[in-house]
Formats: structure tokens, C-alpha cells, sequence
């Protein structure tokens, strides 16, 4: 991997490796970017909805109540005021850091570009959100606001006259304005609400809750937060005067120190053209990607394992078409598939160690079928060598990622199937087999670390049966930047293969078989 | 069946540093909302805005008799008129210097809705002389409306311009 995409990549792995001492992986907040905003967004409604009760909409009267609940009421309201901005705030802080993140990730385009896509206007209305929320406190910093956002709009003249012109002097602003900006700060968040709903809706079970430990530890940071730093309003807004210098709230106002410094034009286009290319990043360039899953109804019997496990909702169980004693079978969305192969790994039929004609199963990847796994894995399960022989099933994007002898990479790891460990040790390929998998706190393929753990665990259909020796297999969580990491594990672990026993009643792999596995690895070759 | 463990059971670790590093954070944030402050208006300086709302004149002729007699009763308007108006001619000196001087389009697609100013000006304290004229008649020999205002500019201070057409002057907020 090179380039700016995967420095940065390295740079969050190593980033999120730090964290993950002091949080744990599956509290690390670089890996909950998605659920802190839910989570940010909950608080900043909840919060908000309780401060309405207080707030009055008038000319003196709501800078009065926002002082009164600030002030006389710091215990409830005050605390919620604090926590409405300050969680506003990281929300705008978590937004970009997810965005840069799932950019470097390489998460964003393909069939992916959705969830990217949709994700751009939440950007917009988080702001507008919290620059509509900035003129309801209406002190020197809203007066600020109001009127450089009015001289801003003006430009566009869209208006029947200059908007600015309400702020020119104190008889001229109308309490209804409040009114206004009170309909507007409810009725873009709800915009926002729709947004984040339907930025989720390409992929299985979203995460749109944090894990209780880290909720609890955002929370409590923020109420911590707000008592010692409370948040507080600037002078009362006087439009006989201008303010001259304002407390910027620098994530939500960032831009208006600009917009004060170039002209309007510049604002305009650059806003226009930043909104443009975050909304046609994902084709510039797309990626190219295998084809999607396809499904083989004579091996399909709709049990809906792989609809349970597809982490994009790219699969659907609908009813049998093939006349076969089966109420359903199923159906791959090709435009959702990314081929992962997650679904290959759940499907029952994705037995390894069956003879019986060509191998299929009832859902394949037709850029790798489970036939060439296999064939891949017993050519470099022969070609090990000496004591403590180590398969690796590898993640390619994880540790992993590049070829080494005695490792197949794969899209996901919990694309294997458990059986084809099992195959891999039964059948004398390896002394024991190592699935190295992306990094624990956030798996590329979003369940290929929770699929493959459950399975190894039995907790999770299709099993890793009961007799493979748990000793002889090893699962690594390690990211890009920790590969030392992964050689160091696996060198132990085939320290500790050299120290077993020769594994019992090998049946070898017989001439074949190997036959096969040579000419897909010829294949494999000539494709790349 | 057990209770499941509490989410709490043997993380006091990650409670504690994360819990930090959490806080840590959040009053970094609380730090960035509120500072470093921008200086939006110079120290010492006061702000003038010039903002009205003026319609420019219509080009129009008196109908001839027979073109009043070919109306129906209920049209007979004396005068014909084009829907397009004339642009605004305004010009503002402030000091004796010219601080703004503009033909101001009317608005709307066919040029018939009013033409809208809005300038800021951003001066020193102190005493200030501004002189307007306005030209709202490309027929008319001359600008139709003029003022001067004598402005004590304190710190801080925001002064506005504006047009009241029914008195046909400019006043001052």
C-alpha cells in the first residue's frame, strides 16, 4: 500500500492501537465513529427538547431566558445548555474524523458509494443546525452570526429584499424572527434525523449505539465537562452597536472568519465545489471490484444463514422459483454486493470435503469460488515445510494484507468456511492453521471479526466442529501497521505446533486433488 | 440462568484512562467553542450601513384618443407604461470621498421590482460627514434626492442609512 489514502490508514491504525490501551478494542472511540454521532445527536435532541421548555421567543426575552436558565438554573438547565453545545461539537469533531476515516479505510466507493454519499448532506445540516441554534441565544455572538450569514445570503440575491436589512437596526427586528429560527433549529434537525437514518440504510444492523462502556464514558465526560466548564453567553445582542470582537464557537462558525476575509463569490463556488467533490469522490477514481455473489439453487436450501450474516443487506430470502421441496431460497442484490465473501463463509453447503463431481456451494464468489480456495489452500498447505507447519487464512486488510509463504489472503476472513480449517488440518496440509483478521476494534467488512469469533466459538452457525484441536488454531487481530505483531504470533504459535504431536489419522490429500490445486494456482498466477 | 456481567466487570482500567483521556477531550472541545476570540471590527472602529429598498421610474407616454377608445371602459388607464423600470443612481460620500457610486439594477426576471442596496462601511471613531444623491428618473435633469448627515461615530457603534419613500428622504438610525 502507498500513497497519501494508505499513510493515513497507517496513521489511524496506529492512532486507534494507542487508544485501544487505554479504552480496550471494543471501546475505542476511532472504532465507534458511527455510533458516537447517533449517540452525540441523542444528547444534543434530548438536551434541546428540555431547554425549549425554558426558552422564550422575543426580542429581549430570549436572551433573558437563556441567561435565567444559564444563571439561576445552572444545576438542570444550565448543564443542559453545556451539554447541547458541547456535544454538538463533537459531533461535528467525530463527523469528519469518520469521514476522513472511511476515506482512508477505502470504505466510500464502489458499492459502497451510498453510505458516502448520503453522508455529505449530514454534514450541511449539522452545520446549519448548529448555526441556527448559535441565533437563538441572542447575544453579541448571534449578532455576529445573524448578520454576517443575512450579508452572506444577500449576495445570491434570491430575496425579495435584503435580509440583512432586519438586523439594520433595533425597531426593525420583530420577535418573530424567533419564531422563525425556532421552527428552523427544529426543523433541520429533523432533517438531519432523516439523513442519518437513510446513510445507514445500505448496511445490516447499523451501529447506531456505541457500546454501554463508552456511552457511559462520553456522558459522564460531558456533564464532567460542562459543570467545570460551563458554557456561557456573550453580551446581550444591541444592534445600535457591532461586535467587534466575538468568542468563536471554532467547530460550528469555523467558516465566518472567512467569510468576513474573501469575497462572497469564493464562498459561494468554494462551498459548491467542496460539496461537489465530496459527493463524486467515490468515482474519483471507482474501484474496480469482483463480481458480485451469485447463488446456485441445486445447492441452496434457503436456510438464510448468508442473509443473516451479509453485513450490507445485499442479500434477500425470497420465495423458491426452482420447484425444489424448499419454501425459499436466496437472492443476491449485485449493486449492494462487495464481495466479501462473508456469505460463502456461512452457507452450509460450504463444505470443502466434498468429492462428489465439481465443488460448489450454494452461494459463490464467481473472482473466487470455494472450489479455487481450496485448491489455493492445499498448495500452500503442500508447500510448507519442516516442524510446526502454519497456514495463515489472511485478511486483506489487515496485518496480513501482503503474500508470504504458507498465507492465503482472502477479502474477509470469515469468508472461510470453519470446515475449511478443519479440512486444512485433517487432510495433513498444516499443523495448524492461523486466521489473521483486520484489527478487533473495527473489521473493514464490519462483521468479519464478530462472525468468525462466533463461529470458532460455536456459538454461531456453521460451527467449527467439536473435533478440531482448538491448540492448532490461532486467530490474530492485527491492523495494517502490525505486522511485526502478526509474525511474532505466528512464529510463536508454530513454535508451540512443533511441540504437539503429530495430528492423528491424516488422510492425505490425494495426486487429484493436488492436480487441481496446481492448475487453480496456475490460474490464480495468470489472473494476477 | 445467570445475570449477564456488567459492562463495568474488570474494565476499572479502561473506565478510569478512558474516562480521562474522555474528559480531556471534552474540555478541549469546551476551550474551542467559546476561544480564540475574532476580531470581526477593529478596535476603535465604528460600522456605517447604507440599506433601502427604492423603486427606479417606469418609461411611460399618455395614450392617444383613439388608442383609449379601442380599450374596453374598464382599461382605459390614461397612461402606458413599460414593466420594466429604471435602474437607481446612487452615490454616497463619506469625508468628501467617494465611498460608493452604482447603478442599481432592479430586481425581479423582467426588471420590474425594486432596485435593493446594502453596503457596509467600516470607519474610524470620530466625526464623519456623508453626502448621498440618489437619480431614481433617467429623465429626470438632475439627482432627485440628496442628503448629508453629520455622523458621531463612537466605538462599537453601528449607523444606518435608510430611504423612506413616502417622505422621499433619507433618515438615519
Amino acid at each position: 500500500m502507498a500513497g497519501p489514502r494508505a499513510a493515513l490508514r497507517r496513521g489511524f491504525d496506529r492512532a486507534e492501537r494507542l487508544l485501544d490501551r487505554p479504552f480496550g478494542p471494543d471501546w475505542n472511540p476511532l472504532g465507534q465513529l458511527g455510533p458516537l454521532g447517533w449517540f452525540l445527536f441523542w444528547i444534543v435532541a434530548a438536551t434541546g427538547i428540555y431547554l425549549f421548555i425554558f426558552f422564550d421567543t422575543g426580542v429581549v426575552d430570549a436572551y433573558a431566558s437563556v441567561e435565567w436558565l444559564s444563571r439561576d438554573h445552572w444545576w438542570h438547565a444550565g448543564l443542559a445548555r453545556s451539554l447541547h453545545r458541547y456535544a454538538s461539537d463533537l459531533m461535528v469533531l467525530v463527523m469528519f474524523t469518520h469521514l476522513l476515516r472511511e476515506w482512508a479505510m477505502d470504505r466510500y466507493r464502489g458499492r459502497r458509494w451510498f453510505s458516502w454519499v448520503t453522508g455529505v448532506p449530514v454534514i450541511w445540516f449539522v452545520y446549519l443546525s448548529g448555526i441556527t441554534g448559535y441565533w437563538l441565544v441572542w447575544d453579541e455572538l448571534a449578532q455576529y452570526v445573524a448578520v454576517t450569514t443575512t450579508e452572506l445570503l444577500d449576495t445570491l440575491g434570491i430575496f425579495a429584499e435584503p435580509i440583512a436589512r432586519n438586523f439594520l437596526a433595533p425597531p426593525l427586528l420583530s420577535g418573530r424572527f424567533f419564531t422563525l429560527m425556532v421552527f428552523l433549529h427544529i426543523a433541520i434537525p429533523l432533517l438531519l434525523l432523516l439523513m442519518m437514518w437513510i446513510h445507514t440504510q445500505r448496511i445490516t444492523s447499523a451501529r447506531t449505539n456505541p457500546p454501554r462502556g463508552l456511552a457511559v464514558l462520553t456522558l459522564v465526560a460531558l456533564v464532567v465537562g460542562s459543570l467545570l466548564v460551563p458554557a456561557v453567553s456573550q453580551g446581550p445582542a444591541d444592534l445600535a452597536t457591532v461586535p467587534q470582537r466575538v468568542g468563536i464557537d471554532w467547530f460550528i462558525l469555523s467558516l465566518y472568519p472567512l467569510i468576513e476575509s474573501v469575497p462572497a463569490g469564493v464562498i459561494w463556488w468554494g462551498v459548491l465545489a467542496f460539496t461537489v467533490l465530496l459527493f463524486g469522490i467515490p468515482w474519483l477514481p471507482g474501484r474496480r471490484e469482483a463480481g458480485a455473489a451469485e447463488v446456485f439453487l441445486d445447492y441452496c436450501n434457503g436456510c438464510s444463514r448468508c442473509v443473516a450474516d451479509c453485513p450490507y443487506n445485499a442479500i434477500t430470502l425470497v420465495p423458491r422459483s426452482d420447484g425444489l421441496s424448499f419454501s425459499h431460497e436466496v437472492e443476491v442484490n449485485p449493486a449492494r454486493c462487495v464481495a466479501c465473501g462473508i456469505c460463502m463463509g456461512a452457507c452450509p453447503s460450504s463444505s470443502p470435503f466434498r468429492r462428489s463431481g465439481d465443488l460448489h456451494t450454494g452461494i459463490d464468489l464467481p473472482g473466487r469460488p470455494l472450489a479455487q480456495l481450496r485448491a489455493e489452500v492445499i498448495a500452500t498447505g503442500q508447500a510448507l515445510s519442516g516442524p510446526g507447519r502454519v497456514l495463515t487464512l489472511a485478511c486483506a486488510h489487515g496485518a496480513g494484507a501482503g503474500e508470504a509463504p504458507g498465507r492465503v489472503v482472502l477479502p474477509c476472513v470469515a469468508m472461510t468456511p470453519p470446515s475449511l480449517i478443519d479440512f486444512a488440518i485433517s487432510r495433513g496440509l498444516a499443523d495448524g492453521v492461523a486466521v489473521a483478521g483486520c484489527a478487533e476494534r473495527d473489521c473493514f467488512n464490519r462483521f468479519g471479526h464478530a462472525w468468525t469469533t462466533a463461529r470458532f466459538a460455536r456459538e454461531r452457525d456453521p460451527y467449527l466442529r467439536q473435533r478440531v484441536p482448538r491448540e492448532r488454531v490461532l486467530t490474530v487481530w492485527a491492523g495494517p501497521s502490525e505486522p511485526a505483531r502478526l509474525r511474532a504470533e505466528l512464529d510463536a504459535f508454530a513454535a508451540r505446533l512443533a511441540e504437539l504431536p503429530a495430528f492423528p489419522n491424516v488422510r492425505p490429500i490425494d495426486e487429484e486433488e493436488a492436480a487441481e490445486a496446481e492448475a487453480a494456482a496456475l490460474r490464480r498466477v495468470a489472473a494476477k | 440462568m445467570t445475570a449477564p456481567a456488567p459492562f463495568w466487570r474488570g474494565r476499572v482500567r479502561h473506565l478510569a484512562l478512558g474516562g480521562t483521556l474522555t474528559l480531556a477531550l471534552t474540555l478541549a472541545t469546551a476551550a474551542l467553542s467559546a476561544w480564540p476570540g475574532w476580531q470581526s471590527v477593529a478596535e476603535g472602529d465604528g460600522v456605517l450601513r447604507l440599506s433601502f429598498t427604492h423603486s427606479g421610474a417606469r418609461a411611460c407616454r399618455d395614450r392617444t384618443p383613439e388608442e383609449l377608445a379601442a380599450l374596453p371602459r374598464n382599461m382605459r388607464t390614461a397612461q402606458l407604461c413599460e414593466r420594466a423600470r429604471s435602474p437607481v443612481r446612487v452615490e454616497l460620500d463619506i469625508d468628501g470621498r467617494s465611498a460608493f457610486a452604482a447603478d442599481v439594477n432592479p430586481s425581479g426576471l423582467a426588471d420590474s421590482g425594486p432596485s435593493r442596496v446594502y453596503r457596509r462601511f467600516e470607519l474610524p471613531a470620530g466625526s464623519h460627514v456623508v453626502r448621498l444623491r440618489m437619480q431614481d428618473d433617467p429623465a429626470a435633469p438632475d439627482f432627485t434626492q440628496t442628503a448629508a448627515f453629520a455622523i458621531d461615530l463612537a466605538p462599537g457603534q453601528s449607523v444606518a442609512i435608510d430611504f423612506d419613500a413616502t417622505t422621499g428622504r433619507f433618515f438615519l438610525y
